[in-house]
């Protein structure tokens, strides 16, 4: 089992290192219903961490909480070892934490390039007067992020669309450029919002290969809500099962595989 | 050359100037719009608000006079001083940066992801607001706005064509002047809104708004933004129609000239607010000029609204407004 303080080694031999975001206890309600009820788990720096669960299960309340999207009303968030207070989504950002949406969110009317450069505006230090006057050390930031910005779009194999407006790709596509756009934040925690819904089985295979490779090349902490079970399998190192807001497993694949409250959710189970 | 053709080079060129004080009406319009979605209809108001402002300012005029002594039963009307244009012109913008941050904390902030018809229903209101804010702020009486500016006929234009074409052209000085800094102004828009971060994040939230905070954008400071600088393009219309006709109420109707220019124009582009102005202008001017004789004249009255009229069937997005492109 978890080492707490040091972190475990994967099966496939990658070494996951010490606690990056903690949730403890954290309750969100919305009026009169309860979205995620009590609910504490980690995700540690370089593991890919997967949140499954039924429809309407809380997975995508929790990623908002950890956004900042949604303030819990009950419950602490810690980042990097320290309490984090209530704060706007911009100011999460701000910190590290990219994401991308379960609904596509892109700015459309820009092309692929520009939006993966917005993911760089967290980055630009530059006053306003240089930057419109192109002079300077204004022109060796743009520069510098442009560069940036340009490995992420070879590295996910959007070159031959870099000046398309976005509004005119297809639904797959999107996809991979929002997460290019999270990418481009170089962020210290990745929250992917169902990635692969939607897609067919072949932009699913690419989409899992992306994560992965992601995940080895910049090392990067991910964390993800999927539906689809052999995918979150595969991918992740680590699996939180929620049911009705509720946590009722945590563990590796294996172990949320066989683990009963698992299969019942899943599955279905006689109320006598 | 023949007469006629003369004059009609005179009518272009001073629809080519008229055309660009339109643009720069329009130009707020687009501004706002691009970086809100929210069609501004305070815009004309706001360079009413704006030069009444600045003529308050460097007159040294007690804001408020009328409300005071009503009240307290004193008798301010002035300071008594006359500021010099520049710092006036500087005061006013620290005005009209107030005033965005008003907006944006007292009413968009509230009204974030409404339907457009609401916005557009509250920019209604803060116009009536405004409006009434800059008579009672500064009377209600015309006031005459001199920052300085040359003024009336320009004497070289005059004789160069006199000695051309043996007619002296009529070009206003006050409307070269109207060119050169509209020029300057668009120059610095486009560059500040492509090359610049604050541009860059002003064209995302105009966007999406939920994808601009994942990436780290704060929507109340790009919206104080972007209406300083609508209040700013605001000014520098305000200050050439001033000059022009005077700071009174109709100033304000201005804005009623830029709808056609905005839908020629397209409504999300800097360019287009431009090369809107100058079509209406001069289409305008030569309309009237060519054609009004034959129908009894007083054709600038309705030709811009017919000819965005008929863009509107046959391009609805402007000239070089963003396609709208809907994937089904």
């Amino acid at each position: 089992m978890l080492d707490q303080a040091e972190g475990y080694t994967t099966a496939d031999g990658r070494k996951i290192g010490g606690v990056v975001m903690e949730m403890k206890n954290i309750t969100l309600r919305f009026g009169g219903v309860v979205a995620i009820k009590d609910i504490s788990f980690d995700i540690r720096e370089g593991e890919i961490r997967a949140i499954i669960g039924p429809n309407g299960a809380g997975k995508s309340s929790m990623l908002n909480v950890i956004s900042g999207f949604y303030v819990p009303q009950e419950g602490e968030v810690w980042f990097h070892g320290s309490r984090r207070p209530p704060m706007r989504p911009y100011e999460v950002a701000r910190q590290g934490i990219a994401r991308t949406f379960q609904n596509i969110a892109l700015f459309e009317g820009m092309s692929v390039l520009d939006n993966v450069m917005t993911g760089r505006l967290t980055h630009m230090k530059t006053g306003v007067f240089s930057q419109a006057l192109w002079k300077g050390p204004a022109e060796k930031e743009e520069n510098e992020n442009r560069e940036v910005a340009e490995k992420i779009i070879d590295f996910l194999e959007i070159q031959h669309i870099r000046k398309t407006p976005v509004s005119r790709l297809p639904y797959g596509l999107k996809k991979r450029v929002e997460l290019a756009r999270a990418l481009a934040a170089q962020p210290k925690l990745l929250l992917l919002d169902e990635p692969m819904a939607g897609m067919n089985v072949e932009e699913k295979e690419d989409m899992s290969r992306f994560i992965l490779d992601v995940n080895d090349e910049f090392g990067t902490t991910i964390a993800l809500i999927e539906h689809d079970m052999g995918v979150v399998m595969d991918l992740s190192d680590r699996v939180v099962v929620m049911d009705y807001g509720k946590k009722i497993g945590d563990g590796s694949p294996d172990e949320v595989r066989n683990n009963q409250d698992v299969i019942d959710a899943y599955l279905g189970v006689a109320h006598d | 050359m023949p007469d006629q053709v003369v004059f009609a080079m005179e009518v272009t060129l001073n629809g080519l100037m008229a055309g660009v004080l339109y643009a720069l009406v329009a130009l707020g319009f687009v501004l706002i719009y691009k970086a809100s979605g929210i069609f501004n209809y305070a815009q004309g108001v706001m360079a009413l608000f704006a030069a009444m402002t600045l003529v308050g300012i460097m007159e040294g005029q007690v804001p408020f006079s009328h409300l005071i002594n009503a009240m307290f039963g004193t008798d301010v009307h002035h300071f008594g001083w006359h500021l010099p244009g520049l710092a006036a012109i500087l005061l006013t913008m620290v005005v009209m940066v107030a005033l965005a941050w008003c907006v944006q904390q007292f009413v968009m902030r509230h009204l974030v992801g409404q339907e457009p018809i609401i916005l557009f229903m509250a920019t209604i209101g803060l116009a009536y607001f405004l409006e009434g804010l800059s008579d009672l702020m500064w009377g209600s009486e015309i006031k005459k706005l001199d920052v300085g500016l040359p003024q009336g006929l320009n004497e070289m234009i005059d004789n160069a064509t006199y000695n051309i074409f043996g007619y002296g052209f009529f070009i206003d000085n006050l409307d070269i002047v109207a060119t050169v800094i509209a020029a300057l102004l668009v120059i610095a828009l486009v560059a500040f809104s492509q090359y610049t971060k604050e541009g860059r994040a002003m064209r995302a939230v105009a966007d999406d708004h939920q994808a601009a905070l994942s990436v780290g954008i704060s929507l109340n400071f790009i919206w104080v933004m972007v209406w300083s600088v609508a209040g700013f393009v605001a000014l520098v219309a305000g200050i050439m129609w001033g000059t022009k006709s005077g700071v009174q109420f109709s100033l304000s109707l201005i804005a009623l000239k830029a709808l056609p220019v905005l839908m020629l124009g397209g409504f999300t582009s800097i360019p287009g607010a431009i090369v809107g102005g100058l079509i209406i202008g001069v289409g305008e001017k030569l309309f009237d000029f060519m054609i009004g004789p034959l129908v009894g004249g007083a054709t600038e009255n309705w030709f811009a609204y017919v000819l965005a009229l008929i863009f509107l069937v046959f391009r609805p997005q402007g000239l070089f407004g963003e396609k709208i492109i809907e994937r089904v």
